[in-house]
């Protein structure tokens, strides 16, 4: 009898993982998945791609989105000289001071700078986004269940909304997103930036290349990660099977 | 074989503090049952992993700032520019759930076993003291990256105590220092995440010092009766435990290098923000269990209760569990019980995680268009639409296994360890080793 | 307890070679695994990246100085005079408590750039002052002249010339 109930409700947790999974994860929507050069237990960052993703992320969303936890030096990463680096940093104001009359004054970036934040503060932001708030996109791929896909799927995800449904002003149907309204227009064009290794800058290229960029953003230890989290489990397993055959020994005795 | 210290200054020390003769006692003279299986090896890996947080929690403390505009960055800061910065932060957040892991792995052993039953109720207790003071450590403690699931869960939790009549809210505002979760919460619950574990350690010496007192359990819940029972703990254990210790690694590094964030929550690499709450608020894993215990009541003040009182009523157990059998292995009626409670605790860990409004089962077909009520009719018959037809709710599912978990303890137990027949038990320890080695084997087993 | 008889080999039983074995590969573990702690305190990337620090010369009049910082030392860059240069030069080097000739602790000798921390114990030394035209740190009495060397008073060495260049005539990075 009580083997009756406790095989029943095992079954009955089984079949039903499978379903509250889903609920759990919040949203019922399959994402796209793409397979990265970063995922599984060797994956490296695509170096190449990330640099493509820097340029989309600087031509395409610093306008409004900040990437204030990265800081310039660490493009060393993906192959960037110090030279393109002191370049990049250049590019971007920031204030410093006070200067020896108490002065505050701006000065252009150096390679221990930060990528900058387009706005002083949140009121700022969302002042000048309809009250949306464009979010700091350092750790955004982290910040999200599967943020690489979820990233991808949603900057390809722009379509139109099924017939029926309800789209207040100002908001965008996105398949990805969760309720389907985001305040973000579709960000990426067709040949929206123009690649200097040539490649075609097709909207899922683009999706790609900044995805992979962020991913690095938002990781940028995972290699090193990995590759000693191989030595260490390639070691332990040694080490394990070493303390099995002592303990065997050991314990051979008292037979 | 007693401590003679051979070398004098060995011996001049041991005069004064008997420390090495305690240490040699432990190893080699402590009779420790020859049958004791891999399930006694939790204890050391928990002690270990006890270690291990407190020295990656120091280390961290180095680079951490206890101040909300500065915490969510310090943490960063030691994920991206402190050496090896990465490896500690992931260590210290996923040896939190393989501290948890094993613990349980470790009370439900105690469970299972009868560990809990006399002489051992002090030790029993001294455990469930450590498990407290490990979730209070564990709460605050991830409130201190400040991201949105930190605030939240912290929010959520001191909100619970202003259910207490008449002195509630004034404990919540003396909890927060403040009137709500803000600087002056996260800088004592630093001080405090800091302070705890070093009470665990001086827990965990009491509890050691209590089990040696009377000596370990074993699988057969017989005690000791002959010298050839037991065995001295080293070489025997120690290398046993070694060997665990290694499988326990493995597993601790797969996640902590290849699955780092699985066991946490995406939301608390959100900076924490007041003025938005997050979906759905789920604490970690391993208070997933207390959380859907809370939820199951109504009630605020019934929720909170009842979510100690899970805690509580196992301070109560080796009384509610009346039979003078210890172990699972020679209970047929016990052991079926008890599996049956760990399924009804892994449920309630994954309700736990489920939406409060949410269903479990839910079967979509054909139902009645409704408007205010009414079902809509068309040339006399209803309209019908794509809906769900049939549906358990979570809270449901919660409520059905809180009950269960009490009934477990206050009724079950006490009846069974009545009325129970036990299987015969081995004459002595000796004797069941023997009988599982030798050809033709009698004894049952589990 | 029985023991079987182990194999002797070279005086090493083969039990002992597991037991050497294993005891020495957990000791390379315990090492490496205790490197990342040891590590940690060690500077981190973003101090590592702020070692070095630019100074704009242009300001600085001749017979003046000023301070700057530099690892969060101060570091006096002062616009030596004809006379003070002349001084530094003149110098009969062996005398020195820490013999240094002038010419080995500037790049320009127009521009002496010293770290302002006195060698004795560490206060900050007060410019144009003491008995040598120099620096005079107030803690003990040590007397600097003016190529911030040591003449008089308890400081061991002269005052240290931290690594430096010039990036064009007006400006230059420490460290």
């Amino acid at each position: 009898m009580l083997r009756v109930i406790k095989s029943l409700g095992l079954a009955a947790l089984v079949s039903v993982a499978a379903m509250g999974g889903a609920q759990a994860a919040g949203g019922s929507v399959d994402l796209k998945s793409v397979s990265w050069n970063h995922s599984g237990m060797f994956g490296t960052y695509d170096r190449a791609s990330a640099q493509r993703g820097l340029q989309v992320y600087r031509e395409v969303c610093a306008g409004c989105h900040g990437l204030g936890l990265v800081a310039f030096r660490t493009l060393s990463d993906l192959g960037f000289s110090e030279e393109e680096i002191k370049a990049i940093a250049a590019e971007s104001d920031y204030i410093d001071g006070p200067d020896g009359e108490g002065e505050m004054f701006e000065r252009p970036g150096k390679p221990f700078d930060a990528f900058p934040t387009p706005f002083p503060n949140e009121n700022a932001a969302r002042a000048s986004n309809n009250g949306a708030y464009p979010p700091d996109l350092s750790l955004m791929v982290k910040a999200r269940a599967s943020g690489d896909n979820y990233l991808y799927s949603l900057l390809t995800g722009y379509v139109d909304a099924p017939e029926g449904f309800e789209l207040p002003d100002g908001m965008n149907y996105n398949a990805y997103f969760p309720d389907h309204k985001i305040a973000m227009p579709s960000p990426l064009i067709e040949d929206g930036v123009e690649y200097s290794d040539g490649t075609a800058a097709t909207i899922d290229q683009q999706a790609k290349d900044v995805t992979v960029f962020l991913t690095w953003a938002a990781e940028p230890k995972m290699e090193q990660r990995k590759s000693i989290g191989l030595r260490v489990i390639l070691f332990l397993l040694i080490l394990a099977g070493l303390f099995y055959a002592v303990k065997k020994k050991v314990w051979s005795d008292l037979h | 074989m007693s401590f003679e210290p051979k070398n004098s200054a060995v011996k001049w020390v041991e005069d004064r503090l008997p420390i090495m003769g305690m240490l040699h006692h432990a190893l080699y003279e402590y009779p420790t049952p020859k049958n004791l299986s891999y399930w006694w090896t939790f204890g050391s890996l928990a002690g270990i992993m006890l270690v291990v947080q407190i020295v990656s929690g120091i280390v961290l403390a180095m680079h951490y700032t206890p101040h909300v505009d500065m915490a969510f960055e310090s943490v960063e800061h030691i994920m991206r520019d402190v050496n090896y910065g990465w490896l500690l932060r992931y260590m210290h957040a996923n040896g939190g759930s393989m501290f948890f892991i094993v613990v349980y792995l470790h009370m439900f052993r105690g469970l299972y076993y009868g560990s809990y039953k006399a002489p051992r109720e002090l030790l029993w207790w001294l455990g469930l003291i450590i498990f407290v003071l490990m979730m209070a450590t564990a709460f605050m403690g991830y409130v201190l990256p400040w991201g949105q699931m930190s605030f939240w869960g912290a929010t959520v939790i001191t909100n619970l105590f202003s259910a207490i009549p008449i002195v509630g809210e004034s404990i919540v505002s003396w909890l927060w220092g403040g009137f709500s979760v803000d600087n002056p919460t996260l800088n004592r619950f630093f001080s405090l995440h800091y302070l705890l574990p070093f009470v665990i350690v001086g827990a965990v010496i009491l509890h050691i010092w209590a089990l040696h007192t009377n000596g370990s359990n074993n699988p057969t819940g017989i005690e000791l009766k002959d010298k050839q029972d037991s065995i001295p703990f080293h070489p025997y254990y120690t290398v046993k435990d070694l060997f665990g210790l290694a499988i326990f690694l493995i597993i601790f590094s797969a996640f902590l290098f290849y699955a780092p964030n699985y066991m946490g929550h995406p939301d608390n690499y959100i900076p924490a923000n007041p003025l938005s709450t997050p979906a759905h608020i789920v604490p970690e894993w391993y208070f997933l269990p207390f959380y859907a215990i809370l939820r199951a009541v109504p009630d605020k003040l019934g929720g909170v209760l009842l979510m100690f009182g899970a805690i509580a009523i196992l301070f109560a157990l080796p009384w509610l569990d009346k039979s003078r059998i210890r172990s699972a292995r020679f209970r047929p009626i016990f052991k079926q019980l008890f599996w049956v409670f760990a399924v009804v605790c892994v449920g309630l860990t994954y309700m736990g995680g489920q939406s409060a409004d949410g269903n479990l089962v839910e079967i979509h077909g054909m139902v009645p268009v409704m408007a205010d009520g009414v079902a809509q009719m068309k040339d006399g018959v209803p309209l019908m639409e794509e809906g769900v037809t049939f549906a358990v709710s979570n809270v449901l599912v919660s409520r059905i296994l809180t009950a269960y978990y009490f009934i477990h303890f206050l009724i079950l137990l006490p009846v069974i360890g009545l009325f129970e027949k036990p299987k015969p038990l081995p004459a002595s320890i000796s004797e069941d080793v023997l009988s599982k080695t030798s050809p033709a084997k009698e004894a049952g087993n589990a | 307890m029985t023991t079987t008889t182990p194999v002797e080999e070279d005086g090493v039983t083969r039990r002992d070679f597991l037991y050497v074995a294993a005891g020495g590969l957990s000791a390379v573990g315990a090492a490496a695994a205790i490197w990342p702690f040891i590590s940690q305190m060690n500077p981190s990337a973003d101090v590592l990246a702020l070692s070095t620090t630019e100074v704009d010369l242009e300001g600085i009049e001749t017979g003046s100085e000023i301070t700057a910082v530099w690892q969060g030392k101060p570091v006096f860059v002062r616009h030596r005079t004809e006379g003070e240069i002349k001084k530094a030069e003149d110098v009969v080097v062996a005398d020195l408590p820490d013999p240094e000739p002038d010419a080995d602790r500037v790049i320009k000798p127009e521009w002496l750039i010293m770290v302002g921390v006195c060698t004795h114990l560490g206060c900050i030394p007060l410019k144009e002052q003491g008995d040598y035209s120099g620096w005079f740190c107030p803690c003990h009495g040590s007397h600097y002249d003016t190529s911030g060397r040591i003449r008089k008073g308890p400081a061991p060495t002269n005052l240290l010339i931290p690594p430096y260049e010039f990036l064009d005539d007006n400006n230059i990075k420490i460290g």
